[in-house]
């Protein structure tokens, strides 16, 4: 049923959005994000009118509406400034600049000043760990922030100046490369690894016949496509998105799939916390990304490509698409590229809109359908039914990055480098307590304690590899190697020194989970908040042995029953902390063996402060041993 | 089917499931005569796996048993001790995110949330309750919306979607913010269409979607699960089809 047109302010200017996107359902998340820009967020009235013109249900638009951090459907200020809330900015004093800019601008944090201009409020790691504190304002990046800046921010919000005519060093944002290796060092002019690809099958037969025995009795030698896929599989190379699956393989299962079109998509969500390779990779070797996706459709066969970027990127955007327009221009893209009839193949640029999920994959192409991103059932997978249930490939960055080296330069080649179950190189974003945060690119096999070395870390306590889901190690660990078969990386490598409180790293990460938990499964929606619950009532020394229990019985049931990784994941840091420094927990731990969580005499005190009141009987009494014990506690 | 024409089989629990192509374990199960203890899960629409009531374990591998399809030979293990721990939390969890004060609630006895719980033998909450402000909606002259009971379960939404053909309901917000929402502008039920004779009124297994005025027509004591556990009536609305005939 679709609603009847309604009036709305705001039509003509809606229907241009409208049109620009072809007036396809699909595209919704898209759609939704360029109104919203037209009055800083999206009134029901823009809702009804956008569901009218997309013949859709209404509670469809406002139910994806509603799934994104960055989609506002109450008024949400005409600047809103949001601040990077991972611990890497808070340990950089993220949160003494959020109450500064509060201060100077007379709001409170999370509500909307009075004269509707401006809000400041936390989100998600915006992926500048390299140069924290960030913020972002109405979605632009804002990186290295300090008191002057923030002073800088607030002068120009209260001026009500346009965005785009604020001072550009603002923006600017840093590679901030350290170390390179293959990949960050490779000079590949555009189109020289899809020539390589599609002069394969012609050199194969010479190949054949050198010395390399081990071929010998092959038959019939794979052209172009498969021979290409060939390569691929013979790098060994594992995907960098985390979960490290054979891209060979994938790419084999989707282009062996039945389906009448198919799919290359790029996951560029790279919302791990700590994370921000993606970023650098996306703003200097764009060319090297597109090459990659492009070699991924020639060895499969794909016609269409997507690549969603996370909304926190959105200033790569216009670049990114630039270079896309320059590459159909030069017959990178488009129908019969470099003269191949067949070779059809197109990429169109997706904006995220604040959403974690959104980086599992299947969640991903349900965002890319215009969907709330929630995580499909799976079987079946992307490579067999993925975005509009055609076969489709989906791969991060990196991997397509180092794709199309190895289109290039020849899988044996790449299954050189590194070590044999994890070839090749990994881009490592390193911050936190360190002297040279940034990117550090590392043959797979190094050692923590390398990278510590190289990046000038000192009294280093902990480092959290692959973010808040991957892995937390303490100083005993430090000779553990950075490779699938030990410690497995996405690349986020965030530093702790000794000067930290590893309890609160946790209680931050447990923060993060909830915020991001999608809500499908019950497992992961309440268990993600009672999560965050025990961990602040440990932070506010209520905590006892029971809440410690109540940690790893939880983290049984999110193992065995959430839907996706996220769930499966969001215990991590809370028992790799309780494992090896569970002395930060200790000595927060009440010796009961249990307490309430609700403070019964502390929910009085609001009446108490109405009333005037403070003496003994307007306090609850407390009678036996123990529970003074409780009353008593925080006291000398 | 086998080669010898038998109808393919899987294991629950030792015991030999019949299934036809294309059934999931939970399905074949059912319709088999056994009980796999559920909330999101309902006959007539295609399963989706949020709640996570009926997770069990086939090869070492525990997952949702409504969205699994069914495979010849494959041993799936339902009633162990750690699965049915999972359960009762699972339902705890789903106690304590709404607010569910059974003794006054219209559905008690009828509710499927109470019955699945009792059933598991989940006696308390255990978890510290979130008591979240959920405002009804008594805007409808015949229907009132009480989200404070919702599972999020989604049998509405599909109903609504796929059987009465309207879209009244939908889920917005994410995390322990995801809610129910309806189809109208001013976010009420009367502005919607829905109909008290739609599907989507009558499928919600819990205390939201109700009828006015006959709420308590039938007393507390003499309704359906006041009789008889969910575990031995589940069976009785699940189609029971026969064993897939041998193919020719
Ligand atoms: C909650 C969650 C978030 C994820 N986020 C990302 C991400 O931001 N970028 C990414 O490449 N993969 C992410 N993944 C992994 C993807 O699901 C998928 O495995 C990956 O994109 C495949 O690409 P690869 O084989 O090249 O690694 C995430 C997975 C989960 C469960
Ligand atoms: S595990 Fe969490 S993020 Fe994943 S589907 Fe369940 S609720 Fe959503
Ligand atoms: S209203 Fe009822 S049927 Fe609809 S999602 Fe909530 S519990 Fe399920």
């Amino acid at each position: 049923m679709v609603d009847a047109a309604p009036p709305s302010p705001n039509v003509a200017r809606l229907d241009a959005v409208v049109a620009a996107h072809g007036a396809r359902a699909t595209e919704l998340v898209q759609i939704l994000r360029d109104a919203q820009a037209l009055d800083g967020w999206l009134p029901p009235a823009t809702i009804t009118y956008l569901a009218h013109r997309l013949r859709l249900p209404r509670a469809r638009v406002e139910g994806v509406a509603g799934f994104y951090a960055f989609l506002h459907l109450t008024p949400a200020g005409r600047y809103r400034v949001l601040f990077s809330d991972n611990v890497t900015d808070r340990m950089a004093g993220s949160l003494d600049l959020l109450d500064r800019l509060c201060t100077s601008l007379w709001i409170e944090r999370g509500k909307v000043s009075e004269d509707g201009l401006v809000s400041v409020d936390t989100t998600s790691c915006t992926g500048m760990g390299d140069q924290a504190p960030a913020i972002l304002v109405n979605g632009r990046a804002i990186p290295r922030m300090t008191p002057e800046r923030v002073d800088a921010v607030a002068e120009l919000i209260r001026a009500q100046v346009d965005l785009c005519e604020w001072p550009a060093d603002l923006f600017a944002v840093a590679d901030n490369v350290h170390r390179r290796d293959v990949l960050l060092d490779a000079i590949v002019a555009p189109g020289d690894a899809l020539r390589a690809a599609i002069a394969r099958g012609a050199r194969e037969p010479e190949r054949a016949g050198s010395a390399r025995s081990w071929r010998e009795g092959v038959p019939a030698l794979p052209q172009g496509p498969a021979a290409t896929l060939e390569e691929i599989k013979r790098s060994n190379l594992r995907g960098r998105g985390g979960a490290g699956f054979t891209t060979g393989l994938k790419w084999e299962a989707c282009r062996t799939a039945p389906g009448t079109t198919r799919y290359v998509v790029c996951n560029a969500d790279e919302g791990e916390p700590g994370t921000f390779k993606d970023r650098v990779l996306l703003a200097r070797h764009a060319d090297l990304v597109l090459e990659g996706m492009t070699v991924c459709a020639y060895a499969i066969g794909a016609t269409q490509g997507f690549v969603y970027l996370r909304g926190e990127y959105e200033y790569l955007a216009a670049p990114l698409r630039a270079t896309i327009a320059r590459r159909r221009a030069a017959n990178l893209l488009g129908t019969s590229i470099l003269g191949q009839r067949g070779f059809d193949f197109d990429v169109v640029l997706h904006l995220g809109a604040g959403a974690y999920v959104c980086g599992e994959e299947s969640a991903l192409i349900e965002s890319l359908e215009g969907k709330r991103g929630v995580p499909r059932n799976r079987p079946p997978y992307p490579v067999t039914h993925g975005y509009l249930q055609q076969p489709t490939v989906v791969n991060n960055v990196e991997t397509f990055c180092a794709a199309a080296l190895i289109a290039l330069n020849g899988g044996d080649w790449y299954r050189g480098l590194g070590t044999p179950r994890s070839t090749g190189t990994k881009l490592l974003c390193v911050s936190g307590d360190c002297a040279r945060p940034g990117i550090y690119e590392y043959p797979f096999g190094t050692t923590v304690r390398q990278v510590l070395a190289d990046c000038g870390a000192e009294r280093t306590q902990a480092v959290q590899v692959s973010g808040p889901s991957g892995t937390c190690i303490g100083a005993a660990e430090f000779g553990r190697k950075l490779a699938f078969e030990d410690l497995p990386t996405a690349g986020a490598f965030m530093v702790f020194d000794d000067t930290r409180d590893m309890f609160e790293v946790a209680r931050n990460f447990a923060h993060f989970f909830a915020h991001e938990s999608c809500g499908f499964c019950t497992p992961c929606r309440v268990g993600t908040t009672l999560l965050r619950n025990v961990m602040d009532k440990i932070h506010g020394m209520r905590g006892s042995q029971h809440d410690v229990d109540r940690i790893r019985r939880l983290n049984r049931l999110l193992q065995a029953s959430s839907h996706c990784g996220l769930g499966h994941t969001a215990c991590n840091p809370l028992l790799d902390t309780l494992k090896r420094f569970r002395p930060a927990y200790e000595r927060r731990l009440q010796s009961l063996d249990f307490e309430p969580a609700f403070d019964l005499d502390g929910a009085l005190a609001r009446a108490r402060a109405m009333t005037g009141r403070d003496d003994a009987s307007a306090h609850l009494a407390e009678v036996d041993e123990d529970a003074s014990a409780v009353a008593g506690r925080g006291q000398p | 089917m086998t080669a010898n024409g038998a109808a393919d089989v899987f294991l629950l629990d030792g015991e030999p499931i019949p299934f036809a192509p294309g059934q999931t374990v939970m399905q074949a199960a059912l319709a088999a005569g056994h009980y796999i203890p559920h909330l999101c899960f309902h006959h007539d629409f295609k399963p989706h796996g949020s709640c996570k009531v009926c997770t069990v374990r086939v090869d070492g591998a525990t997952t949702a048993s409504c969205t699994l399809p069914a495979q010849a030979g494959m041993s799936v293990e339902c009633k162990a001790d750690d699965l049915e721990e999972n359960r009762r939390t699972l339902v705890q969890m789903l106690f304590v995110e709404g607010n569910h004060f059974c003794p006054s609630c219209e559905k008690s006895g009828n509710c499927l949330l109470q019955a699945v719980a009792y059933d598991l033998g989940v006696l308390d909450a255990d978890l510290d309750y979130f008591f979240p402000s959920r405002p009804l909606d008594a805007s409808h002259p015949d229907l009132l919306l009480d989200f404070n009971r919702c599972i999020l379960c989604e049998l509405c939404v599909r109903a609504s979607a796929e059987v009465d053909g309207k879209h009244v309901f939908a889920l917005s917000g994410r995390g322990i913010g995801k809610h129910l929402i309806v189809n109208a502008e001013s976010g009420r039920l009367v502005d919607t269409t829905v109909a008290v004779t739609d599907k989507a009124v009558d499928v919600c297994p819990v205390g939201v979607i109700i009828r006015k005025r006959v709420g308590f027509a039938v007393p507390i004591g003499r309704r359906r699960f006041d009789a008889r556990p969910v575990s031995a009536q589940a069976l009785e609305d699940a189609p029971r089809r026969a064993p897939p005939e041998a193919a020719p």
